[in-house]
């Protein structure tokens, strides 16, 4: 088909203002951070060319070597959890809701909620409730007799990741579940009704015939997820500050990245060129492993 | 037919800029005009707190200088420097700049995005030497900024709890311990403070340490690269602070720096280990509680007590000001006496401008507290590349009050990374 000059002008004319945002504001500053992390800085400004010195030092200079790698293992906590628990959680879910269980519309709607409040708030409201003396969870814990599993939520090196996790997995699990839940309805019902009547059990309906036709979504998810936990930020900034505290336990790429670059008021001068680099190796991560996962995913994708 | 589509775009961008610039221009030559009248300077802060009192400050220099006028604005303090280092690199900065004090100075002082203030303030020759140091840049040791207070290292106990309990302030160490102990059996949560936030335990380490490594000697010491962090002095001094974790809150590594004011304002803890800017906002909060301060507690009696002290910060001189007259103006009235009296009545600090007369109590017993002062040993003296001595003692104390890590391993961390930029130490 072939487009009038006059329909080409409008498409151009509806695709131009969303264009020019995703230039100034995401790929100009991509390739800017790329630029300047060949650089080395003086203080704000840029001074000499040092080629890939930058990189060097992430990967083998005390201190950034050891916070690097800590916070890439926490990074890959959070993705590995996401994964395990919230996505299959959000499956579950997703699955509950289009066999249609007793209140389906209500818990579409509840589960969904906590997607639409903003991650500040609910870093700050859940601070509060994992307060360790004040908090209701351990006063909630406290009153049914379960005293000895208060815990310092947030201030306990083993707790404090899991914790944030788990927020955040309240606050997120709704996601996967409604994008489960229309995977699951584009599913042909004569599918469904033809595996009936030759008798497969829910079991089998689920695992053969459900899941491998929802895989799309299944991809979507898993992508979103790798992109998600490679860039986690707010949720650590609002619950466990700036230095990833405590003994950089909650630390992750994005929060190295930010403290090194900007410099906190108390982690010194900001060093620009370490944190582009950090900033690109972030990039070059997400990338990689989303084009990595959206193949793997496209081998077994399967067509009705 | 699209190459005809992309000149037209490229037509109106032009026409846009064009428009843009000349719009620009007519409200520059408007703005010269005006300007023979009324120069306008911008005073850019982190102090959301004290915007009124800083406009009432204001409010009398341009009574005293007609043609001038001063904008205040004050940013959140955890993004100041962001914004800060933004608008300075993108040439649109403030006039006038408050400065972080030590190593934040740095970041604007080493490139020559401030104006170096010695023969233009003539009242800093009359402020303290060791105030100056936190307004002057280690690499070329010029003075950038007018100090405007300092802030003292103390333990703050609740009078009306050691009145009842019969205590009184404590000299020792073992006093000290003595008197928790005391607190504690009465019911009372004996200290306010805990470990989440890892910068409350870089003061707890700055209030307790100095009296135990040898302050001022081993600072001068340290300093001068002749020892480091893992000198014994040192670490000894850091172990004193795992006496305290008996008289801390219950899970004092989820206790917050807020938890912490709360504890104490609300009289559930007996004392809180901090810093003299408290002071304002715990009398604010609660009135009607009285308390006071002392310094760290010495090990055996009779030794000097020292309070480790330092720097808040200073007010500092955009280079690329369009006004340097009028700004050095309005920064010769900071240095003043006037302004330095006025700030400190309004905001109970200890101002560093020489004159000031604290009639305060409370800035009466800093005073007091400041005549064998030392400098807080990891802001004053490492806190300026990265990672610097404050974030790697903030987060190996975590450690080390968790029981991760023992004080072997908190110092090698410590002169590990500082080591990685600290000239002495290579």
């Amino acid at each position: 088909m072939k487009k009038t000059k006059h329909q080409s002008l409008w498409i151009t004319f509806f695709v131009l203002p969303g264009l020019l945002i995703v230039l100034i504001f995401i790929v100009a500053p991509l390739f800017l951070s790329m630029f300047n992390s060949l650089f080395s800085w003086k203080s704000i400004v840029r001074d000499q060319y040092v080629g890939l010195e930058n990189f060097t030092r992430i990967f083998t200079q005390y201190p950034y070597k050891d916070r690097f790698y800590n916070a890439i293992g926490n990074n890959l906590q959070w993705f590995l959890s996401t994964m395990l628990i919230q996505n299959s959680l959000g499956l579950l879910f997703g699955y509950l809701l289009y066999k249609n269980i007793a209140g389906a519309a209500i818990y579409q709607r509840i589960f969904f909620i906590p997607v639409l409040f903003s991650i500040v708030a609910v870093g700050f409201l859940w601070n509060l409730y994992m307060n360790p003396n004040m908090g209701i969870i351990n006063r909630l814990l406290k009153d049914v007799g379960l005293q000895s599993l208060t815990r310092a939520w947030l201030g306990d090196e083993a707790l404090a990741t899991p914790s944030i996790i788990a927020v955040n997995i309240w606050r997120w699990v709704g996601f996967p579940t409604l994008v489960f839940y229309a995977g699951f309805n584009t599913v042909p019902l004569e599918v469904v009704e033809a595996s009936y009547l030759d008798g497969v059990g829910e079991g089998r309906l689920f695992t053969k015939i459900m899941f491998p036709l929802i895989l799309p979504s299944v991809m979507v998810i898993t992508v979103l997820t790798l992109i998600g936990s490679l860039n986690v930020f707010e949720q650590i900034y609002t619950m466990t500050g700036l230095e990833g505290g405590p003994y950089y336990s909650t630390d992750t790429l994005g929060t190295l990245f930010y403290r090194t670059a900007f410099g906190g008021v108390d982690s010194g001068i900001p060093q620009i060129g370490i944190g582009s680099a950090i900033g690109v190796v972030i990039y070059m991560l997400t990338f990689v492993a989303s084009a990595i996962s959206i193949t793997a995913f496209k081998g077994k994708e399967v067509q009705l | 037919m699209i190459k005809k589509f992309l000149m037209g775009i490229l037509m109106l961008l032009t026409a846009f800029t064009m428009f843009a610039g000349g719009s620009q221009e007519a409200v520059e030559s408007e703005n010269s005009a005006a300007m023979k009248e009324a120069v306008n300077l911008d005073f850019w802060s982190w102090r959301t707190e004290d915007v009124d009192i800083y406009d009432e400050l204001i409010a009398r220099f341009e009574k005293e200088n007609p043609g001038i006028t001063v904008n205040f604005t004050a940013y959140k303090n955890t993004e100041y420097n962001t914004v800060l280092s933004a608008a300075i690199k993108g040439g649109s900065g403030p006039d006038i700049i408050q400065l972080k004090p030590y190593g934040g100075l740095e970041t604007y002082a080493q490139p020559g995005y401030l104006m170096p203030l010695e023969d233009k303030i003539p009242a800093l020759k009359d402020f303290d030497e060791n105030s100056l140091i936190g307004s002057t840049s280690i690499s070329d040791g010029k003075i950038y900024g007018v100090p405007y207070a300092s802030q003292t290292l103390v333990i703050f106990y609740n009078k009306a709890m050691y009145e009842e309990l019969g205590l009184s302030i404590p000299e020792t160490w073992d006093d000290f311990l003595s008197n928790l102990e005391v607190m504690k059996k009465a019911g009372i949560t004996p200290l306010a403070n805990g470990g989440k936030d890892g910068w409350t335990l870089e003061v707890l380490q700055g209030v307790i340490c100095p009296n135990f490594y040898g302050a001022n000697d081993f600072f001068n010491e340290i300093t001068a690269g002749k020892t480091n962090f893992t000198d014994e002095r040192y670490k000894k001094s850091l172990e004193k602070l795992l006496e305290l974790r008996p008289y801390m809150p219950d899970n004092f590594m989820g206790i917050s720096y807020t938890d912490m004011q709360m504890l104490f304002i609300n009289e559930m803890a007996g004392h809180f280990i901090g810093g003299s800017w408290e002071a304002g906002y715990f009398s604010a909060q609660n009135p009607e509680m009285e308390y006071d301060v002392f310094a760290g507690p010495v090990a055996k009696a009779g030794d000097t007590r020292y309070a480790s002290a330092f720097v808040d910060g200073s007010f500092g001189i955009n280079s690329a000001t369009a006004h340097p007259e009028e700004a050095v103006q309005f920064m010769n009235f900071m240095a003043g006496t006037e302004a330095g009296q006025f700030l400190t009545d309004k905001l109970k600090h200890k101002s560093d401008v020489p004159g000031v007369q604290f009639t305060d109590p409370f800035l009466k017993r800093l005073g007091e507290l400041n005549e064998n002062s030392t400098p807080y040993i990891t802001l004053v003296g490492f806190r300026y590349e990265q990672p610097t001595g404050s974030s790697l003692i903030q987060n190996t104390l975590q450690g080390m009050l968790a029981d991760t890590i023992d004080s072997d391993e908190v110092v090698r961390q410590v002169q590990e990374g500082v080591a990685s930029w600290y000239k002495p130490f290579q």
